[in-house]
């Protein structure tokens, strides 16, 4: 789960990283009453789910209170990647002298958590590593040990040679690592970390990314969540059990198992047609879940045919045809479906199918093509 | 001979009196695993259709000499389920449970280090040897026992592709589902060596899908070590950047862990890659007629 800049600061702060103050604003008005509050320059953010909203001209400098209206007024409702510009963040202008990255998340390869830093902060830190990876400091610290002083000691002296700020660095990186750990993140990240023109070190960026698997640990991070408008049906998907992507083409499917799910809309590909969504509705097979898949999908107006492709282990084909009869039966599916069954009560459920006019497919060959040629307009490629 | 499991196998199963534990420990007894036990806190003294129920997987271990364990348990209590069965000094651990928190899974992968016991999972379902042993959830009847090797990060698409390698009139020697989180107990390069060891696989099937780099690790090794053929197809070629898709560990972020990578890595190997999974019976099978 992603969250915004101003929420993640919020975390900093309870963990004792220093952030520079500031306030969520959602109208212009909201934006300039904090501007003449502080009373001096303040910086205004797009609060979105997206990385560069610098280069999409969502944060922006204001020096007084008119100029924060305006920039507010500019930025709120803008399009970024996709993403609508709800909130802004309105905060108070620093003076920078140095830009430094630090950021903490799994390696997977070697399976510990990585501390990386890099005296190259506050630009691209992927096109750090991919052109520059000697300017970026890495630590590998073991789980279950933690991170101990002494890395923390590595980490510091590689950006700091004052004594004040390499100790406050110490001890903000340690903090950081606290943080990642205590609230499960996959990701969490300062960029940049500055050092202001009075030497003290302070958060003007904050990233921080949950592990969805552990949020039924921290229900106090599920009131954290904003999803963007094009996540809600994911979002809706999920809370019904099915995991939903949606597409651009005209191939909606209906998968079980996430592995087979991906095959499905690559051998789409592979055939000519294009898939409209990833859908996969699980291992256990409730009947429910056919009922809101066809919902989700019968919202894209642009699919043209239906696919559904299912190879029995704990779902029962069964309960997946009976799931699509009681779908037709509560909406007017008015799409072409195109079914394929294999494994367990595969014979019990094309009997289901039968009494009810549909027929499915035993191999996936035979059912992509079909798919594939009625979603063109074509009819009867397999001749039945 | 297999690999990981066989006849000699004895099964204790973390969560047997729950809905999925209790149905599963009936099937693998019915395909003829040796289910020794099972284990729920607080229900020890029952018995699951005959299958007697222990308080402790120590205890369980010292009543029944079980020398495996599969976890039926939730997802936020499988973790401390993975560490009571290496406590009880159990050399083979499969994880079903579905959404462990990756920190948690990162800790105890890290705990088993040099313990000489091997996890698979979780999020996955779970290892076969044909006419031997089954532990975890796929179905029985589609398997044959045979000389293919299989490998594979997903469920159903594994059965998908053991189904085509049955249907070509071949069989399999072990089929190892290693799981879809991002951080799991056994991976491909593991699982290789072991095939490559095997006297009784003679073809490896390797199936993968987007995200992680487990894939071009596995290419590598493959290069270096495996002398038999590996068959592979790659799921997620027509998956967008940024989306995780199902499994945890399937997303490609930051450019990396696309299918085209992971193709191209196992092609330098000498693998042959196929566009799609439905045939690789069929291409083995016409592989050895030649």
């Amino acid at each position: 789960m992603k969250i915004h800049e101003y929420q993640a600061k919020d975390i900093f702060e309870k963990y004792g990283i220093p952030v520079n103050p500031g306030r969520v604003a959602s109208t212009p008005e909201e934006a300039a009453a904090y501007a003449s509050e502080v009373g001096k320059t303040v910086v205004v953010k797009a609060q979105v789910h997206v990385g560069g909203r610098g280069k999409a001209g969502g944060v922006k400098l204001a020096h007084n209170s008119d100029q924060a209206y305006q920039v507010a007024k500019e930025i709120l409702g803008m399009d970024i990647k996709g993403c609508t510009v709800k909130k802004v963040l309105v905060a108070d202008g620093v003076d920078i002298d140095r830009e430094i990255y630090a950021g903490v998340t799994l390696d997977l390869s070697c399976k510990k958590i990585v501390f990386l830093v890099s005296a190259a902060g506050g630009v691209d830190i992927e096109e750090v590593a991919a052109t520059m990876p000697e300017k970026i400091k890495k630590i590998y610290i073991d789980p279950l040990l933690g991170m101990r002083d002494f890395q923390a000691r590595q980490l510091a002296f590689e950006l700091f040679s004052d004594p004040e700020q390499n100790k406050a660095a110490r001890d903000l990186f340690k903090k950081l690592y606290k943080a990642f750990i205590e609230t499960d993140c996959s990701l969490a990240e300062i960029n940049p970390l500055v050092v202001t023109k009075q030497g003290k070190l302070l958060a003007i960026d904050a990233k921080i990314n949950f592990d969805d698997n552990a949020l039924d640990k921290h229900p106090e991070l599920m009131a954290l969540n904003d999803p963007e408008e094009e996540e809600l049906d994911e979002i809706d998907a999920k809370n019904n059990g099915l995991s939903f992507i949606k597409l651009d083409g005209e191939i909606g499917c209906v998968v079980n198992g996430a592995g087979l799910a991906m095959a499905t809309m690559d051998i789409v590909k592979l055939f000519g047609g294009e898939p409209a969504n990833f859908l996969d509705v699980g291992g256990s097979s409730n009947p429910q879940k056919i009922v809101k898949a066809f919902q989700l999908l019968l919202k894209n107006k642009k699919i043209k045919a239906v696919f559904i492709n299912i190879f029995g282990g704990i779902t029962r084909c069964d309960d997946i045809a009976n799931g699509l009869i009681s779908a037709s039966q509560q909406m007017d599916i008015h799409l072409p479906v195109v079914i394929r069954l294999a494994g367990t009560n595969e014979e019990k459920a094309r009997q289901i199918l039968s009494e009810n006019k549909f027929t499915a497919y035993s191999k996936m060959e035979d059912a992509v093509r079909e798919v594939v040629a009625l979603a063109k307009g074509e009819q009867n490629v397999n001749n039945r | 001979m297999s690999i990981i499991v066989d006849q000699n196998t004895k099964v204790l199963v973390q969560g047997i009196t729950g809905r999925d534990g209790s149905f599963h420990a009936k099937a693998m007894r019915d395909y003829g695993t040796q289910v020794v036990g099972g284990v729920t806190p607080g229900k020890g003294g029952q018995d699951v259709d005959g299958i007697p129920v222990f308080n402790t997987v120590s205890e369980a271990v010292k009543a029944t000499d079980a020398n495996a364990s599969v976890i039926y348990v939730p997802a936020m209590l499988a973790v401390d389920a993975i560490y009571e069965a290496a406590d009880a000094g159990l050399g083979l651990i499969v994880c079903i449970s579905e959404g462990i928190p990756v920190l948690d899974m990162l800790r105890a992968y890290n705990y088993l280090q040099n313990k000489n016991i091997i996890l698979i999972g979780g999020n996955c379902p779970g290892v076969i040897s044909p006419g031997k042993c089954k532990i975890g959830i796929m179905p029985g009847s589609i398997h044959r026992q045979g000389n293919v090797g299989l490998i594979s990060r997903s469920g159903t698409l594994t059965y998908e592709v053991v189904s085509s390698i049955t249907q070509a009139g071949l069989g399999q020697s072990t089929v190892v589902g290693i799981g879809g989180d991002p951080v799991k107990g056994i991976n491909y390069i593991e699982v290789l060596h072991l095939f490559q060891n095997d006297p009784d696989t003679h073809q490896i099937v390797l199936l993968g899908e987007i995200g992680g780099t487990d894939e071009e690790a596995a290419a590598e090794y493959i290069k270096k070590y495996v002398s038999k053929p590996v068959f592979s197809f790659i799921a997620g070629k027509t998956a967008p950047q940024g989306k995780r898709m199902g499994h945890a560990g399937a997303i490609i972020s930051g450019g990396k862990g696309t299918a085209a990578d992971k193709v191209r890595a196992l092609e330098q190997a000498g693998v042959t890659v196929l566009d799609r999974p439905d045939i690789i019976g069929e291409v083995i099978a016409k592989s050895l007629r030649v």
